[in-house]
């Protein structure tokens, strides 16, 4: 398997009135290729930012991006464009990511049309394709956005992703806005195009049971920094960073007979903009000390297992 | 008044909505009974019908297009449809309140916080703008916010700290019952386990009854004792949390835990319910479940399901377990 993104010390800040916030803040990773990395953590904590930050949708203040080896880093518009062919997105809210006075068709056809690759003929057969592929009934072509459902918008945004035959998918959230009954769909069909089309995943959610499910890796964002990054199955059963460890706990289990016990957090997220040097976790962490003040780096704890915290020998016997 | 316990007992509820030219069935003949100092939930999916229900009991349901709401809801022995506008206002916010789904949009954004507490209980209780504003106050410390951000806007809390602001105001008055619409659906899931935490103690303070609506199966069994499933405005099951969780008996419940990720560890693929959620402008005839369901026949399409008790206090609205099997 070889590396297919690659993101090395990536920085995005964003100017605010009140300061500079750090959305992301010097995060590294490499996802390899037909595998799905999760990306989890709370509201704000620069998780969708890192991964439109990937595919250019924001331009990064600093580090690097590779795609193939290359560096992707600053494009020209044809470098743009090429990589637009290579790496797409779905967002989080079908019902605001289309445009409502498109057809279902020419939704799904206008990347083809601006790729220049295509004759019409092939537009139409590409198009209907690609509707077959995601499970988009043919007779839905001539609809518009507002008489679909959540789950078959949600697959017109991902034909839409996928026109291009990319290698590369940003998930930002593709579930969350649809029922428990469809959501299990939805995910269904993202695994089996995977499998098909030996796509790469970076699947940014919140929810810690999806991301349980579709994911080979995992990287925990607090804050615009990754406080763990490791295994699924090793983030599940030996979470080593204390706020893993409250987030894996809050999960509320729908299982009557597998109560918890809760580690709840006090105190509330500290705002990202111009945060102090030092682990941006402390004001909330029960293992906090002196030397948690002190700029904190990812380093490797056991192997493949990355963690980013001064006492995590300490607190888990390692 | 057979069970003195009973506090609320709706009966037969129907709620239908004008929408454009069509008629949207929201709430089919809802009935059920709520118990002092339990806490019943109410689970499914997007447009089952389910904050139509909290919305009718409280009567706030949007004049502009609600065109039939009837059935009985006996508060405390009081039918609260009877009432007149200013008898039910009296209720509302008092002995019942409500907590919304969506703190961003809940709160006023030009009041400070305390005001909006405070709102509550000059209108419900015979007190002081004084007495009124320290109460508030110390509605705002038993949420766990400090007095000294009472004179603040909403826009200068956090998200989780807005929600405990709506939940202050839904708690201040003492109501007896506290009705709470997806409370933690937009709260992060450390922050939700904050609040769900909170709820827990003040419940177990006050004794206060509750009615959790809520599409997160993982909520309904962290606090619930009673659970109702509503399918296209019915109620397919009720019993227990356990009738619910371990005896599964309607073919859409069992379908939405197999469909949930954490019951499919053990497989690369999850196991969804097949077909789209029943539209409530036009409703299939007889089982509303069953263009979806697995063990349909054509006996299901035929005739209108009646809600069978299963086992002792665990009903269910399937014509394969009406007929015991």
């Amino acid at each position: 398997m070889s590396t297919l993104i690659e993101a090395e010390h990536l920085k995005k800040y964003f100017q605010t009135p009140r300061g500079t916030l750090h959305a992301v803040d010097d995060v590294s990773f490499k996802i390899e290729e037909g595998t799905t990395m999760g990306l989890v953590g709370e509201s704000g904590c620069g998780k969708s930012t890192l991964g439109r930050v990937l595919i250019h949708l924001h331009e990064s203040t600093g580090g690097k991006i590779l795609f193939e080896g290359q560096d992707i880093t600053h494009l020209n518009k044809k470098g743009l464009n090429d990589l637009r062919d290579k790496a797409q997105i779905i967002f989080q809210d079908p019902y605001s990511s289309v445009d409502p006075r498109m057809s279902v068709s020419d939704i799904i056809k206008e990347p083809l049309i601006l790729s220049k690759k295509y004759t019409k003929e092939q537009i139409t057969e590409e198009a209907n394709r690609i509707m077959d592929l995601v499970g988009v009934e043919n007779r839905l072509r001539n609809s518009y956005p507002h008489e679909l459902d959540g789950g078959r918008r949600q697959r017109v945004c991902i034909a839409r992703a996928l026109a291009l035959n990319p290698k590369f998918i940003v998930c930002d959230e593709p579930v969350s806005a649809l029922d428990v009954s469809i959501q299990a769909q939805v995910l269904n069909l993202l695994m089996d195009l995977q499998e098909q089309l030996n796509l790469t995943y970076l699947f940014v959610t919140h929810d810690l049971s999806v991301v349980q499910h579709i994911s080979d890796h995992i990287s925990v964002m607090y804050l615009g920094q990754m406080v763990e990054t490791c295994k699924t199955s090793e983030l599940f059963e030996n979470q080593l960073h204390p706020y893993s460890k409250a987030l894996l706990s809050a999960i509320l289990s729908a299982n009557i007979h597998n109560k918890k016990d809760r580690i709840l957090l006090h105190g509330e997220i500290v705002s990202p903009i111009d945060p102090k040097p030092g682990c941006r976790f402390a004001a909330r962490c029960q293992y906090a000390t002196e030397k948690c003040n002190q700029p904190v780096e990812l380093t490797e704890v056991t192997p493949g297992h990355c963690v980013a915290c001064h006492r995590v020998r300490e607190i888990n016997d390692l | 008044m057979e069970n003195k316990n009973l506090l609320l007992s709706v009966k037969d509820l129907q709620v239908k909505y004008q929408s454009g030219g069509v008629l949207v069935h929201a709430v089919n003949g809802v009935s059920f009974d709520l118990e002092k100092g339990k806490t019943f939930g109410l689970v499914g999916e997007t447009g089952a019908g389910k904050t139509s229900i909290a919305r009718a009991i409280l009567r706030i349901l949007p004049d502009y297009a609600t065109r039939v709401c009837s059935g009985e809801t006996f508060f405390e022995g009081v039918d609260l449809m009877k009432l007149s506008a200013t008898e039910m206002q009296k209720y509302r916010g008092g002995k019942i309140s409500m907590i919304f789904q969506d703190p961003m949009t809940a709160l006023n954004p030009v009041q400070t916080v305390v005001n909006q507490i405070a709102e509550g209980l000059k209108t419900h209780e015979k007190i002081t703008k004084a007495e009124a504003r320290l109460r508030a106050i110390e509605m705002l410390e038993t949420v766990g916010i400090p007095a000294d951000r009472a004179d603040e806007y909403p826009h200068q809390f956090s998200g989780g700290m807005k929600q405990r602001v709506v939940i202050a105001i839904a708690l201040a008055c003492n109501p007896e019952l506290l009705i709470a619409d997806e409370q933690t659906t937009a709260l992060d899931v450390t922050i939700q386990a904050q609040v769900m935490d909170l709820i827990k103690s003040l419940r177990a303070k006050r004794n206060t009854s509750m009615i959790m609506i809520t599409h997160d199966l993982g909520v309904i069994a962290d606090v619930c004792d009673y659970v109702a499933v509503v399918y296209a405005g019915q109620i397919v099951e009720y019993g227990t949390l356990e009738d619910i969780y371990d005896r599964t008996a309607h073919p859409y419940m069992k379908g939405l835990f197999a469909a949930l990720p954490e019951m499919n560890l053990d497989s690369d693929r999850l196991k969804p319910i097949e077909g789209m959620p029943a539209d409530p402008t036009n409703l299939p005839d007889g089982c509303k479940f069953a263009p979806r369901c697995p063990y349909a026949t054509e006996e299901c399409r035929k005739r209108e399901i009646d809600l069978k008790e299963v086992s002792a206090g665990h009903f269910c609205r399937c014509i394969k377990t009406e007929s015991g099997v």
